[in-house]
């Protein structure tokens, strides 16, 4: 081949990669964790070697009975562990949430745009030294690397020589381990990793007031970029659920040993499924998964924190992110304060005043068990600051009054429309096309299955007579 | 044998001639599927980027080094970059193969490479990118690994049996330390699988470490590089926490070829003579003078 013939190929392969993709449409609905029994939820700030790690639980028991146990790459002092309020974890899960946006059509014949904006209602001090057991910790071979109290919680850093030493140590202490996660806890403590072990404190739990448990936070600096998944696949409970927000300043996060996916996006569906968004969204992410084999991370959000196209919720403020573990951010970037934050639906919010901010957000949902995901979720950051989020669109038709040529070709037009549609949520769904037919038909949508052409090819009286018995009422 | 078969047996042959045109064809495959089947796979802008800058590089050093233009290099690099390396703006596929190619004709010892043109170039991209240019190791998934796995194995088979050797020693080492850590730490065997099932292991291990220009000579030579490379990505991978371990270990070990050559020297490879055992009959023509207008056989 000669040089002007490859760079001819050249050229045409360059061709195709100038698109535009702009959108608006107004946001009426996003699906967040909340639907998801047993989720827990991760927020991790990473830049560098340094990590933050909050953990929500969405614990529901007594306190008495609550325990977390995690392995850690490193000894975690007193000083690098914090409590975060639990409204800022779920304001982080509200704003990178996927979510429902609605177009109206224009009228056909004026060509001009109708929009209807559409009220989206918002949706809803040191442990008490114990000689006895210390002894017998070091008696099994267990090290308490470091023990101190952090608001409601008691926490303990252990090592260990043995597994079996730490495993009956913990039990001994009342701490329920599974059958099974012996070997795992020796894989992690011969990886020279630690436990961080919190337990709640009745007393300050009760004395603080609350009814819930906070968030755990967690600072080390470590190479080891991962998510801790193993001990959570150890019990009998089947698939764990897993959602990962990673704050970064460089871009997306992926994983290193898994397939990281991008959940289905930006595709139309019927207006029905506004009334059935989270059923929705449970039912496209199962069938996602089982399309996968079980074998994938999700990508649910990826944006530059500094603004979202629509909003599911305002983006967190540089102080709250701060909060969060972005510790990049000094507290002289916070810029003019915006008011108290938004939990609720906004239509596009562009870069806030006083500069951008250096934060990027990703969200991964995870569903692992122990036979698709042998291994700990291993993370890197990349440098990829392509925007991407969950965005379902409905589109309303225009159903006023006009009498003109184009009207009859509009409403072809929605036939073809409504089918595609409905094939799209079959299929997104695994939900079964009669189902979702009848639902639509509920709503309005006749021509798709009564008589009427659901390829969008013109009835055979409507070819007849041209068409011309004006507008149909629906 | 009719005249349709005389030509097709032709084709094959001509085809085979060269055993880069079995790489390109397994590399296209290779990074066919990875466009289609990741969301965060190959692109095409990547590619193009690649390979113009891929065809400057090969230009530019054909004409200082007055050599032959030689496209089948310079497209096997292009894929190799393409396949391995993901960054934020195409200028980084461009400098990684514009580099590779461009090193191939400044470094060299004893008219041999030291380095594998992709291999050096996505590794300095990384070095360089500051965050901005990376790996994706894990976006390959079971069935396009398998897939993946069959057509680098085959492509090695065909285009250049004699670095098997290589491919084998530097895969068994490499499975073995996983193995191995596997049985250390308790871990069930399925981690150590699974943590061989990606895609940039098989593009290292079948286009990469096997690079006949950049590899040793001799079978020995090539048996220690390949078990010191294995051993290298393993420590950069699991104590350093490196992920792009595998290109950074054979990068860093590269230049041990001259020693290995001086040390047991043996016979140089030439692309169009690339097998030990019998060749295509087309190859057995004797031995002639060089011509004005023949392809050199040592370049790439």
């Amino acid at each position: 081949m000669s040089w002007k013939a490859l760079l001819g190929a050249l050229a045409l392969a360059i061709v195709p990669f100038t698109s535009a993709d702009a959108f608006c449409g107004f946001y009426v609905a996003r699906a967040d964790t909340k639907l998801f029994n047993d989720a827990s939820k991760v927020v991790m700030a990473r830049d560098g070697d340094r990590t933050v790690m909050t953990m929500a639980s969405d614990y529901q028991g007594s306190p008495s009975e609550f325990a977390m146990v995690i392995p850690v790459p490193t000894v975690i002092t007193r000083g690098q562990v914090n409590v975060a309020e639990p409204a800022l974890v779920d304001h982080l899960d509200a704003y990178t949430a996927p979510r429902l946006v609605e177009y109206f059509d224009e009228d056909p014949c004026r060509r001009m745009m109708t929009e209807r904006a559409m009220a989206a209602a918002p949706r809803a001090g040191a442990v008490t030294t114990d000689i006895p057991w210390e002894t017998r910790a070091r008696a099994l071979g267990v090290t308490i690397e470091a023990q101190y109290q952090v608001g409601e919680y008691d926490i303990l850093v252990l090592s260990a020589t043995q597994s079996g030493g730490l495993t009956t140590w913990l039990r001994e202490q009342q701490y329920r381990i599974p059958a099974g996660a012996e070997p795992v806890i020796a894989s992690y403590l011969r990886q020279n990793m630690k436990f961080f072990v919190a337990k709640v404190n009745l007393q300050r739990h009760s004395a603080g007031g609350r009814t819930f448990l906070r968030p755990l936070q967690v600072a080390y600096e470590s190479p080891k970029f991962m998510l801790p998944i193993r001990l959570g696949t150890v019990n009998a409970r089947g698939p764990q659920e897993v959602f990962a927000f990673v704050l970064t300043r460089t871009g997306r996060v992926e994983s290193t040993n898994y397939r990281t996916v991008k959940l289905p996006s930006n595709l139309d569906v019927p207006i029905f499924v506004k009334s059935e968004f989270p059923q929705f969204y449970r039912a496209m992410f199962d069938t996602a998964v089982q399309r996968e084999n079980g074998r994938a991370v999700f990508l649910e959000y990826a944006w530059d924190m500094s603004w979202c196209d629509p909003c599911a919720a305002d983006p967190l403020t540089p102080a709250q992110l701060r909060q969060l573990g972005a510790m990049w951010l000094e507290p002289g970037d916070d810029g003019p304060q915006p008011g108290p934050p938004i939990m609720r639906p906004q239509p596009r919010r562009v870069p806030q005043q006083g500069g951008a901010v250096d934060v990027f957000v990703t969200r991964l949902h995870v569903r692992y068990d122990r036979d698709t995901f042998p291994e700990d979720l291993v993370l890197q950051t990349t440098g990829d600051r392509e925007n991407f989020q969950g965005r379902y669109v409905l589109r309303h038709a225009y159903t006023g009054p006009s009498r003109c040529p184009e009207m009859s070709e509009y409403q072809t037009s929605l036939t073809k429309r409504w089918d595609k549609e409905a094939r799209t949520l079959a299929n997104l769904t695994g939900w079964s096309l009669e189902s979702i037919r009848s639902k639509m038909r509920m709503d309005g949508r006749r021509d798709t299955l009564d008589g009427g052409p659901s390829t969008g090819e013109k009835p055979w009286w409507e070819k007849m007579w041209g068409g011309n018995g004006g507008p149909q009422k629906r | 044998m009719s005249r349709f078969e005389i030509s097709a047996t032709n084709l094959r042959l001509a085809f085979l001639a060269d055993a880069r045109h079995v790489q390109i064809a397994a590399l296209s495959t290779l990074f066919a599927l990875s466009n289609v089947w990741s969301d965060f796979g190959a692109g095409l802008a990547g590619f193009a980027a690649a390979f113009a800058g891929a065809l400057s590089a090969q230009a530019l050093g054909a004409r200082w080094r007055s050599e032959a233009f030689e496209w089948r290099s310079a497209l096997v690099t292009t894929l190799g970059v393409s396949i391995l390396l993901r960054a934020a703006y195409p200028g980084f596929w461009f400098a990684a193969a514009f580099i590779g190619i461009g090193a191939k004709f400044l470094i060299r010892w004893r008219g041999k490479h030291i380095y594998n043109p992709a291999n050096l170039g996505v590794v300095l991209m990384i070095l360089a990118g500051g965050g901005a240019a990376w790996i994706s190791p894990g976006q390959w998934g079971q069935a396009s690994w398998i897939a993946g796995l069959m057509i680098g194995f085959g492509a090695l088979v065909l285009s250049c049996a004699r670095r098997l050797d290589i491919a084998i020693a530097f895969f068994g080492t490499y499975a073995s330390l996983l193995i191995a850590r596997a049985l250390y730490l308790g871990d069930p065997l399925a981690i150590p699988l699974h943590q061989m099932q990606t895609g940039a292991l098989l593009v290292f291990t079948f286009f990469m470490i096997t690079d006949p220009r950049a590899t040793p000579d001799s079978r020995f030579g090539r048996i220690l590089l390949a078990v010191a490379v294995a051993g290298l990505a393993y420590h950069l991978q699991f104590k350093m926490q490196m992920r792009p371990g595998l290109l950074f270990a054979l990068a860093a070990l590269s230049p041990l070829t001259i020693l290995l050559d001086r040390l047991m020297p043996a016979q140089r490879f030439n692309w169009s003579h690339p097998k030990v055992g019998e060749p295509p009959h087309v190859l057995e023509s004797p031995p002639r003078r060089a011509r004005p207008g023949d392809r050199p056989v040592h370049v790439r």
